[in-house]
């Protein structure tokens, strides 16, 4: 809501909209490069936590958040990249083209499996790809010879530029890795939506209709979509398989298919800021709620009992108000903050009133 | 006679999918809404009906306890809608999966600070009983869970065809914008298939309990299992509902005796098969949108 | 050459024939309207011919070229667009979104170009843009711009669900009820643009429409129909002086 005086084309194109802006994201950029040493060690593997879960949020924003098939399953897509890369490397490939043909695999098996089940929408999509991932957590087991069955594979360290990277033996490293890879697929990410591409993955969330009738091959976007989609969580899969050092069936578990959508829209659903803001709370919620207990003990006494699965619970709760209160998400109470912020004190508290809607039945698209 | 006994045993468990399918439908038919806490409902109907009728409880005779359950699980769901899921009114049917979702991580965390995460049993009065029919054995429970099953269906489908308050429901899960018009009070009815719901989930709990072992998590696996049962009868259909939980119920013992490899996985595999040649499952209920 | 040749067109829906046998051409730039009663399947015809629907039978030519087969998605290409009578505009897209959607079929650049961004994509991205500011400019759209969808009111979606068919550049605009729940002033409006479109764009242009008024003052030709039937073709005034058109508005003698 800046008062923006545009003057080219290009104003509207470009990444950033003007110097302020391209400075506000070069001061995140330098923190984010001067992490190591702003942060310990144990820090250090979290915020790597984060930007992991952050890749597959972005792959989840892109097919749900994007072009508005909702998926209960990429956690699947994970498992397929994490076990293409170690498989790989185990058979002797370096790092980066094991990584890239994780990329690979999990977007075609993304684009074959895309063709049956896109022609679904709404709440059989949600179950044929809920279905999907508890399929592949049993293929995950079956198919001994590439994911080391029940007992699963480990990680070997990455050989890279004649460094030797590790999880723990050099965190610095890993961390820097997996910033570029984010970066570099964020950006991809941001390239396809100003672009022709992301506009038809938004025609076909709106309105299929439409965007048929607007020359949109819709079956080939949302193949498109989904084959990125997973492609991008595919290789935070095989990222992740390196960050946990050791993965089996039991990394990529239907729940965090669950959880992983839980993100994305707790985040706030169709904003590329979502799936960042959703892995830091799924990964920070229970470090708060651990600081939050020592806190309350020390200061006030107050002992609260450690229930086992009380973060999840907590992220239910915060998911359950975030729903009632604010359906765009993290993204959208940010969005009003920044608003209120950009035209203090002329803020008006009607501005972001909903209008009422009824549900129309979905069962005719 | 293998065979047989493979089949009996099959479709006691499929009645037991196939009630909680019903319940996934009873809500999906009046309001469109996805309960995907429905599992867990069940979940707590068990336990409920554990801390009624086990000995070291409160040791109520098997029917009161059951009732209770149920009445307290209705009047659960009556609750859960009525402040809960009223505060989403008129949003997209995907908020609702995102907040049922929440709701049963809040259930099933709720279920382990009261009950703990050890598996309990429900001590029933026909433990053990078998009745011979022939060469056949059936387990006096199996035949309990067959027969409740069947009542309830046939009750739920007469009252959604034939009751005043039925079709009002179906009206409101069309279009709940012309059901207010024609002055169908839409949110007190949503607020009664949930009671409903609740009801079923508590019958389903007990027996499941009658059967196996209960802790918090069995809601979710067990929930998804008969999502997809629902799913493969067609969602807008009770008697789909029972059918696609007969299914499944059939297909897993049978595909884990003959088809070892795909045997966890069967249900799923073949709602994917069902969902591809039916879109909408066997009785689909999808029509084309007119613009 | 007729720019569309519609013959025989019919199509069934369960058990009921929705369009029966239903035959016309329409020349290059003129304005041809359709007119009937609720139910008589105009917009059905409109669905038809945008291939959203398949015909039982019939053809359809478009531009010398026989599209009866073809997807839904090549129409736009070939040079028809469509509005919609339940607008159907991306809701959570600006103004500006929606035109550039609009503009799909004449794209020129693919995926793994728009990843990296190009500077082919660039200048496509420009010259979309070029093109699309045309159009705001000719319906007057400067204003809302930048506004989502989901805030304008109902006159304003109207119009940019016109802009969104100008977009894409079309030989033949198709327009499903434009007026209806317009005001007096906006349907005026209307008759100005579509004349303009007649006029300045050289376009060709196949309504819908129940407003006689608008029928009467922008429309070359005219054709009725009632269940799925043609009843009569001419111009608006022959049209409405046909008996048989206005016995199945109206009802005969017996049944008035």
């Amino acid at each position: 809501m800046s008062n923006r005086f545009k003057s080219r084309y290009d104003d509207d194109i470009n990444l950033f909209e003007g110097r302020w802006h391209l400075a506000q994201y070069a001061l995140l950029i330098a923190l984010l490069l001067a992490a190591p040493w702003l942060l310990g060690v144990y820090y250090l593997g979290e915020l790597t936590a984060v930007l992991i879960w952050s890749l597959a949020g972005l792959g989840l924003m892109l097919i749900s958040g994007h072009t508005g098939q909702v998926s209960l399953g990429h956690a699947a897509f994970m498992a397929i990249g994490a076990f293409t890369n170690l498989a790989l490397m185990m058979r002797g490939w370096h790092f980066i083209p094991a990584l890239l043909a994780s990329a690979v695999s999990s977007g075609v098996i993304g684009a074959i499996i895309s063709r049956p089940i896109l022609r679904m929408s709404g709440i059989y999509l949600a179950i044929a790809t809920l279905a999907l991932s508890i399929i592949i957590e049993d293929v995950s087991i079956m198919a001994e010879s590439i994911t080391g069955g029940v007992a699963g594979l480990f990680a070997p360290p990455i050989d890279l530029f004649g460094l030797t990277i590790d999880r723990y033996s050099s965190p610095r490293a890993f961390y820097y890795l997996c910033l570029a890879v984010l970066v570099i697929v964020t950006l991809g990410y941001l390239n396809l939506l100003r672009s022709a591409s992301g506009r038809s993955f938004l025609a076909v969330r709106d309105s299929e209709v439409s965007a048929r009738a607007l020359g949109v091959n819709v079956a080939r976007a949302k193949t498109l979509s989904f084959a990125l989609s997973c492609a991008m969580t595919g290789l935070a899969g095989a990222l992740y398989a390196h960050l946990a050092q050791a993965v089996n069936y039991e990394s990529f578990l239907v729940l965090i298919s669950i959880t992983l959508l839980l993100q994305v829209v707790i985040g706030g659903l169709g904003s590329v800021h979502g799936a960042f803001f959703g892995a830091l709370v799924v990964v920070l919620l229970p470090q708060s709620i651990a600081m939050l207990r020592d806190f309350l003990n020390n200061t006030a006494g107050i002992s609260i009992a450690a229930y086992p699965g009380m973060d999840t619970a907590l992220f239910a709760l915060l998911i359950l108000l975030m729903v009632i209160y604010e359906p765009r998400g993290l993204y959208g109470v940010w969005f009003k903050v920044r608003t209120w912020l950009q035209l203090f004190p002329l803020y008006r508290k009607g501005m972001f009133r909903r209008t009422r809607t009824y549900l129309k039945t979905e069962r005719q698209r | 006679m293998d065979i047989l006994q493979l089949l009996v045993s099959g479709i006691a468990n499929g009645c037991i999918y196939g009630l909680l399918a019903l319940g996934f439908v009873l809500i999906y038919k009046a309001s469109e809404a996805v309960n995907f806490a429905q599992g867990d409902m069940m979940m707590l109907g068990a336990f409920l009906g554990i801390t009624f009728i086990n000995a070291s409880y409160a040791d109520l005779p098997f029917l009161i306890g059951i009732t209770l359950a149920a009445l307290i699980l209705g009047l659960f769901g009556y609750l859960l809608d009525r402040f809960v899921l009223r505060a989403i009114f008129g949003q997209p049917q995907f908020a609702m999966v995102i907040l049922t979702i929440a709701l049963g991580f809040l259930m099933r965390f709720f279920a382990g600070v009261v009950w703990g995460h050890d598996p309990t049993s429900l001590e029933t009065p026909f433990i053990g009983k078998v009745w011979m029919l022939g060469e056949l054995m059936i387990p006096v429970v199996d035949a309990v869970i067959i027969l409740t099953t069947v009542a309830l269906t046939s009750i739920l489908y007469f009252f959604f065809a034939r009751t005043r308050l039925g079709v009002a429901m179906q009206a409101s899960s069309q279009n709940q914008m012309a059901a207010y018009y024609m002055g169908i009070p839409v949110k007190r009815i949503n607020a009664i298939v949930w009671a409903l719901s609740g009801v079923v989930a508590a019958i389903a709990g007990v027996l499941f309990a009658a059967k196996g072992a209960v802790e918090p998590s069995v809601g979710l696996l067990f929930g998804i299992k008969a999502f997809a049962a629902a799913v493969i009868g067609g969602l807008g259909s009770l008697p789909g509902a029972l059918l696609g939980g007969l299914l499944v119920g059939i297909v897993e013992p049978f595909a884990g005796r003959y088809l070892p490899e795909v045997g966890q996985i069967a249900p799923y595999l073949l709602m994917l098969v069902v969902l591809v040649l039916r879109p909408g499952g066997l009785f689909a209920q999808i029509s084309q949108k007119k613009v | 050459m007729s720019l569309l040749q519609v013959k025989d067109l019919s199509i069934s829906f369960g058990g009921v024939k929705a369009v029966d046998g239903v035959s016309f051409d329409v020349e290059p730039g003129e304005v041809f309207t359709l007119v009937g009663p609720n139910g008589a399947g105009k917009s059905t015809i409109f669905n038809l011919i945008s291939r959203l629907y398949e015909p039982g039978a019939g053809r359809i030519t478009f531009d010398g070229e026989d599209i009866t087969g073809r997807p839904a998605h090549d129409v736009a290409g070939l040079g028809i667009a469509r509005t919609f009578q339940n607008i159907e505009l991306f809701d959570h897209s600006s103004v500006l979104q929606n035109l550039l959607i609009g503009r799909h079929c004449r794209r020129d650049t693919r995926w793994f170009e728009e990843l990296f961004f190009l500077p082919k994509v660039r200048r496509s991205e420009r010259a979309h843009r070029r093109q699309v500011e045309e159009v705001i400019d000719f319906l007057d759209l400067a204003a809302y711009r930048d506004k989502l969808i989901a805030g304008l009111p109902y006159g304003v979606r109207k119009v940019v669900e016109i802009a969104r068919a100008l977009s894409s550049e079309p030989k033949l605009i198709l327009l499903d009820e434009p007026a209806s729940g317009l005001s007096v002033e906006e349907t005026q409006n209307m008759a100005w643009w579509i004349e303009d479109m007649q006029k300045d764009l050289g376009l060709t242009v196949l309504m819908v429409e129940h407003d006689m008024s608008l029928v009467s003052r922008v429309s070359n030709r005219v054709l009725a129909v009632a269940e799925g039937r043609p009843l009569a073709m001419g111009t608006a005034a022959e049209v409405q002086a046909d008996p048989k058109v206005i016995e199945a508005y109206l009802g005969t003698e017996e049944t008035a």
